[in-house]
């Protein structure tokens, strides 16, 4: 394809690639979070609310250099991860998929929780009286209806990853080809004279993957709350 | 089977103290909202754990908090029917039914293997199976709803006012349904009111509660018909339920029938002759006369003794009136309890409209009877 540049296509890879792992490796923790808060009643609820939100306040900056501290090669759980499983994150496309990860992870919650709360507890006491455990209510009964919800969440998620820029180039800085991202690509070549043809072009793209994924979940989300709905 | 029932459990401004055994059957859990019906319901399917008590099955112990033993709520296998029917809005109706089925596992199915056509059939849902929640008619959606818990194979089922959602014509469409439940289902029913009108249709025993209390438990016959059990039924709604045999119909649009008291005249029933129906008189719609009446447009005119008075609170007496081995109630004033010097033992005559008894108040005798 002559539209992009060898190394325009290896960002616009690497950024659907980090978006795809993010939102997909975060989507289990969101729904079990988004239903401790919708539904849990413990000590240190309002703790993991804020803890949950805070990427959302924080400088993205502030976030980045946290997952340095806490991911980097030497630090703790970093060097953990390194020694026991040979996970790597710090400069490496991985982290870059877990800043994007977590600072998706307040929207796709939020998203989740409100379609938890939108679910009637008393069909889930009415399953449990059918013989279902709570396991079985949450597969037949709570998630089915809360699919619409996930899947704007996951949505929401995927086009945040996608232009996560300030914790990503903090934590993994902008290698070409290995943490590069859309948005660190279209900072990198506006830094360089004439670089501004190549920056417009990732412009079009990130507009195209946005609209695309924001109509996708549009039409995922209306076939989802019509089927059951019912007719 | 047999149901024992033991409770207590404190809400803030409200005690829930009730005790009761229940025989085979529908026992129907009868009393004003907030009387603690729902409670002893959630209790039973688990929905609510209680303070203190237990609940036994035939022998198997729900829970207890004596010895702590208690089965979760989902291995309980205690269907509940809910006011609101509760249906699954994301599956279709036979989903739906086949929701319990499915967890009650494959020896229970396979040993009552065509209780899902049969029990369709009973409850008129055939066209409905491919049809989702979202579309049905109130009156649908709780004969799915009790088909679907029936279905789970459970080994008591709760009704909570399964009727209270729905307008009067709907309830008139379901109740014929309900009846035929509770005399073909083996399932014992914890059925939960404040109607009389379904309490003396559908139950063999009754349990009446009264803020948290259980303060009367017999047949609807025993418990409708006693005078102490009047502030609880409701004084509109009290009223006791008599037999009769339907002698002859009329060409001018009345039924006579033949009872304990003499012969009764009533708007058309729907029964063939010689059946034994089942006739719900409301107490407020008997007039007393010490002397046989002349020249009275009412029809019915009973010999009847009375056999106890009850002074309310207010102006009124509830007075139970006895021929044969049938009881009837009269509410009338104390000033007119005094200037007829009613008393137990003295015979006297009970009139009564035949348009006082509506279409709804008599009922074909259940198998059971």
């Amino acid at each position: 394809m002559d539209f992009l540049s060898p190394e325009e296509w290896s960002a616009v890879g690497l950024s659907l690639r980090v978006s795809f792992w993010a939102t997909l490796l975060s989507l289990p923790p969101g729904i079990a979070v988004a239903m401790l808060l919708a539904r849990g009643n413990f000590p240190g609820k309002q703790l993991l609310n804020g803890i949950v939100h805070l990427p959302l306040i924080l400088p993205p900056v502030v976030t980045g250099y946290l997952l340095l501290l806490t991911f980097g090669r030497r630090a703790p759980v970093g060097s953990f991860l390194h020694d026991a499983f040979g996970l790597v994150f710090a400069f490496r496309w991985t982290g870059a998929a877990l800043a994007a990860g977590i600072m998706a992870f307040p929207l796709m919650v939020r998203a989740i929780r409100l379609a938890i709360e939108a679910v009637d507890p008393k069909l889930e006491q009415a399953a449990g009286t059918l013989g279902a455990s709570r396991v079985m209510v949450f597969a037949t009964v709570t998630l089915p209806l809360i699919l619409p919800g996930v899947i704007a969440g996951a949505i929401l998620a995927f086009a945040k990853a996608m232009g996560e820029f300030g914790a990503t180039i903090t934590f993994v800085s902008n290698i070409p080809g290995e943490t590069q991202t859309l948005p660190s690509a279209i900072y990198a070549f506006l830094q360089v004279p004439g670089g501004e043809t190549s920056a417009f072009r990732l412009v079009l793209v990130s507009i195209v993957v946005a609209m695309t994924a924001l109509l996708a979940s549009e039409w995922v989300g209306r076939a989802v709350a019509r089927r059951i709905a019912g007719a | 089977m047999s149901l024992d029932v033991s409770l207590r459990h404190a809400f803030p401004g409200f005690t829930l103290d009730a005790r009761f055994e229940a025989p085979a059957g529908v026992t129907a859990l009868f009393g004003r909202s907030g009387s603690g019906k729902t409670t002893v319901v959630n209790a039973l399917a688990g929905l609510l754990a209680v303070d203190h008590g237990h609940a036994r099955i035939n022998g198997t112990v729900l829970f207890d908090t004596e010895t702590g033993a208690r089965i979760p709520p989902h291995r309980r296998r205690i269907g509940y029917v809910f006011q609101e029917g509760r249906l699954f809005p994301h599956l279709t109706v036979r989903q739906n039914l086949s929701y319990g089925r499915w967890f009650a596992g494959s020896r229970v199915r396979a040993a009552d293997g065509d209780a899902f056509a049969r029990l369709i059939a009973l409850l008129g849902i055939e066209a409905l199976l491919d049809r989702r929640p979202g579309t049905l008619s109130g009156g649908e959606k709780q004969r799915v709803a009790i088909g679907r818990a029936l279905l789970s194979f459970p080994r008591l089922l709760l009704m909570d006012e399964p009727l209270a959602a729905l307008d009067e014509a709907r309830k008139a469409e379901i109740l014929p349904f309900l009846e035929r439940l509770a005399h073909e289902t083996e399932v014992p029913i914890l059925y939960v009111s404040h109607s009389v009108a379904e309490v003396a249709r559908l139950a063999t025993t009754v349990v009446a509660l009264e803020n948290g209390q259980v303060v009367r438990t017999g047949t609807p016959v025993e418990v409708l018909s006693d005078p102490r059990a009047v502030p609880t039924l409701g004084i509109r709604d009290a009223g006791a339920v008599i037999r009769a045999r339907v002698l002859r119909h009329h060409a001018d649009g009345l039924s006579e029938l033949e009872t304990a008291a003499g012969p009764l005249f009533l708007p058309q029933v729907a029964a063939a002759v010689g059946t034994w129906v089942r006739v719900r008189i409301h107490a407020q719609d008997v007039i007393l006369s010490r002397t046989a009446p002349v020249g009275l447009s009412a029809l019915n005119i009973l010999s009847v003794e009375v056999a106890a008075l009850r002074m309310g609170e207010g102006p009124g007496v509830v007075v139970q009136l006895r021929a044969g081995e049938e009881r009837l109630l009269a509410r009338i004033t104390r000033r007119s309890a005094e200037a007829l010097a009613l008393a137990p033992g003295l015979a006297c005559h009970a009139i009564l409209k035949s348009v006082a008894v509506a279409q709804g108040d008599v009922w074909i005798e259940g198998r059971d009877d």
